[in-house]
């Protein structure tokens, strides 16, 4: 990221230099990324509006209609319900359980990669930075943690934390618990490329001037590196948010990640699953399609982001 | 070989790790005795049993005593089945290694001549095709994937079988469905669902590395020299992709076995990963603690290999490596 890029004279100084002109006129120029990003930016107004939005309120069990189980799509149920996208075996309504599950899985999924991106760049930028023994450790750390697939990871941490505590706690604790497991993967990326961009950002001219003057280290850090390493950061969290949210919905469908009573995309389509044989496809094909829609609109949009901001830049 | 050494090392501290991990869960999460005598057991008797079973040692004495256990394959027995642990492990192997080794040859024999198709001609309209489905490929869960096999295949169509193993024939401790029509039936959906993610996987990667090399000087030059374009794609192109492709086949092998948990539960097909689901389900400590190690054996295993592989097909890794102290 050189100062000197031929489109930025005439770009104000304020965004970074990855913001100027070729990113926004890409953005408009490209169909695949204005179609992706508006995908996704419905389905997260449409998550964050659940309660307003949502025909009914599925949270609350008692308020379900157990005689209204199981209804196709386009039902009217006993009591002149309508059933836009059917019910499930709870005789909950599907397009509110959807949109409900649509918020577990992003809080989940934005949850994990905010965290992972957390712990990451923290222990990048002091690998990077510091080098030496601490710089060893974490990349040795980040190796072997890499060896192991994620989902494995956050599997064998959700049957240990299922182990520690009692059935009520873990449920209610599930949310915290899943985000956790899976940012317990995920943070290597963020570490390995932080480090590597710190490496180079370290020995620049505006680092060693800050030393010299008696900037403390945790500002040079977080206030001077950091914004610099940012760009590839972002791109990382974007394709890897649609990799947590299909890791969530893979742990709930599997009956250990949100559990049955919290609607998730995943675990939706884990009840629908059941009643698969009995010809009861939408219980959990919905879901699902609402999860691949999600899912291909980050990545999408994640492909695009990586191309238009560093095209060097390899998943 | 510093390298190796150092590499060594590295997987002997993520074993012992795991194991002590396995170990914590096994000692303190539950009471085992809690577990193992009834409501009704007096304190004495408790007393009793956990003097008997060792569990007054020392924690050190007793890791060590864990780690021995576990090298001569005694994992405890499961909470929920009342057998040996090693006993079930042994029982569950034969079909999840049968069905990742299917797929893992699916994805490969399918994977790997459609990246050179798709390299050879990226601009056809069929290598269009293919990337774009590629993409759905790695959009698709896998387990919605199974699903919906079900659906066409089992529910709607009825052609094939949605769950189990079908008939399997045993030869001593190893089963196998690869000798009866029905065992060969019930591979079918399952190994396809495993195996997709990892054949568009594949597919992209042969992809990238091909077109890396066909831009690459010495195909140029073999090109200018007029050798027939067979002998170039395939003979000089092919051969220079293969190394890593070798390399991420046998990294992908981790990656089939986790997965394996996911299209073993969507397909109820009784291997390791239905078992593991379940022991997570039901809190079966001695069965998830020997998952634990067996799961690090594994991926050590895996890993060493393929380190090895790179070092032997490659020798400048193995130097380069060790000239920077065996940092990977």
């Amino acid at each position: 990221m050189s100062d000197e890029t031929l489109e930025g004279a005439d770009a104000p100084d304020h965004p970074p230099a990855w913001w100027r002109g070729d990113f926004v006129h890409g953005f408009v120029r490209s169909p695949v990324a204005i179609v992706s990003a508006t995908i996704v930016a419905m389905l997260l107004l449409l998550a964050i509006l659940a309660p307003f939005v949502a025909p009914y309120d599925v949270r609350d069990p008692a308020k379900a209609n157990v005689v209204d189980a199981r209804l196709p799509p386009s039902s009217t149920g006993m009591f002149g319900d309508q059933y836009s996208l059917g019910t499930d075996p709870q005789g909950r309504d599907m397009l509110s359980a959807m949109i409900y599950g649509l918020r577990t899985s992003l809080l989940v999924g934005l949850g994990a990669i905010g965290l992972a991106a957390a712990c990451g760049i923290a222990l990048g930028l002091a690998g990077g930075y510091f080098g030496g023994t601490i710089d060893a450790v974490i990349m040795r750390a980040a190796d072997v943690q890499s060896s192991f697939p994620a989902i494995l990871i956050a599997l064998l941490i959700d049957g240990i934390t299922r182990t520690l505590m009692d059935r009520a706690t873990h449920e209610a604790l599930a949310v915290p618990i899943l985000i956790a497991a899976i940012a317990a993967s995920f943070w290597v990326q963020y570490a390995r490329v932080v480090r590597g961009l710190v490496l180079v950002e370290r020995g620049r001219e505006y680092v060693l001037a800050a030393r010299v003057t008696g900037v403390r280290t945790v500002t040079i850090l977080f206030r001077h590196i950091l914004p610099n390493v940012l760009g590839p950061v972002l791109v990382i969290a974007t394709i890897n948010l649609a990799l947590a949210i299909l890791t969530e919905a893979t742990l709930s469908f599997l009956g250990v990640g949100i559990p049955p009573t919290q609607p998730s995309l995943g675990s939706l389509v884990r009840i629908g699953n059941e009643f698969l044989f009995s010809g009861d496809w939408w219980i959990s094909l919905m879901p699902g399609g609402l999860l691949v829609v999600l899912s291909l609109g980050v990545n999408l949009f994640g492909d695009w982001l990586r191309d238009a901001l560093n095209p060097r830049l390899a998943s | 070989m510093g390298f190796m050494i150092g590499r060594l090392g590295q997987t002997l501290i993520v074993l012992l790790v795991a194991a002590l991990v396995s170990f914590m869960l096994f000692r303190y999460v539950g009471d085992p005795v809690n577990n193992m005598v009834g409501q009704a057991a007096s304190l004495a008797d408790r007393e009793a049993m956990r003097t008997q079973l060792g569990l007054n040692d020392p924690v050190a004495v007793q890791f060590a005593r864990f780690v021995g256990d576990v090298l001569r394959g005694d994992l405890g027995m499961s909470y929920r089945f009342g057998q040996p642990v090693s006993d079930l492990l042994l029982q569950r192997l034969p079909a999840t290694l049968e069905l990742s080794l299917l797929s893992i040859l699916l994805a490969a024999g399918l994977g790997v001549p459609l990246g050179v198709w798709t390299a050879l001609h990226p601009r056809s309209r069929s290598a269009k095709l293919l990337m774009l489905a590629s993409l759905a490929g790695v959009a698709l869960p896998t387990f919605l994937i199974g699903i919906v096999l079900i659906l066409v295949f089992s529910v709607w169509l009825g052609w094939l079988p949605s769950f189990g193993r079908g008939e399997v024939v045993s030869f001593g401790a190893w089963t196998t469905g690869l000798l009866t029509a029905s065992g060969l039936k019930a591979l079918v959906l399952p190994s396809v669902t495993l195996g997709l993610f990892q054949m568009t996987l594949i597919m992209r990667l042969v992809r990238a590395e091909m077109q890396e090399v066909l831009r690459s000087d010495f195909i140029r030059f073999a090109r200018a020299r007029g050798l027939k374009r067979a002998t170039v794609n395939y003979d000089h192109g092919l051969r220079n992709t293969l190394v890593p492709v070798i390399t991420i086949v046998g990294l992908q092998f981790g990656n089939v076995f986790a997965f394996s948990v996911i299209v073993e539960t969507v397909f109820q097909w009784p291997g390791l990963g239905l078992l593991v689901i379940q022991a997570i389900q039901f809190a079966d400590v001695p069965l998830l603690a020997a998952y634990i190690v067996l799961v690090a054996l594994c991926f050590a295993i895996i890993n060493l290999i393929v380190d090895i592989l790179y070092a032997v097909i490659d020798p400048r890794v193995g130097a380069a490596q060790f000239a920077r102290g065996g940092h990977a």
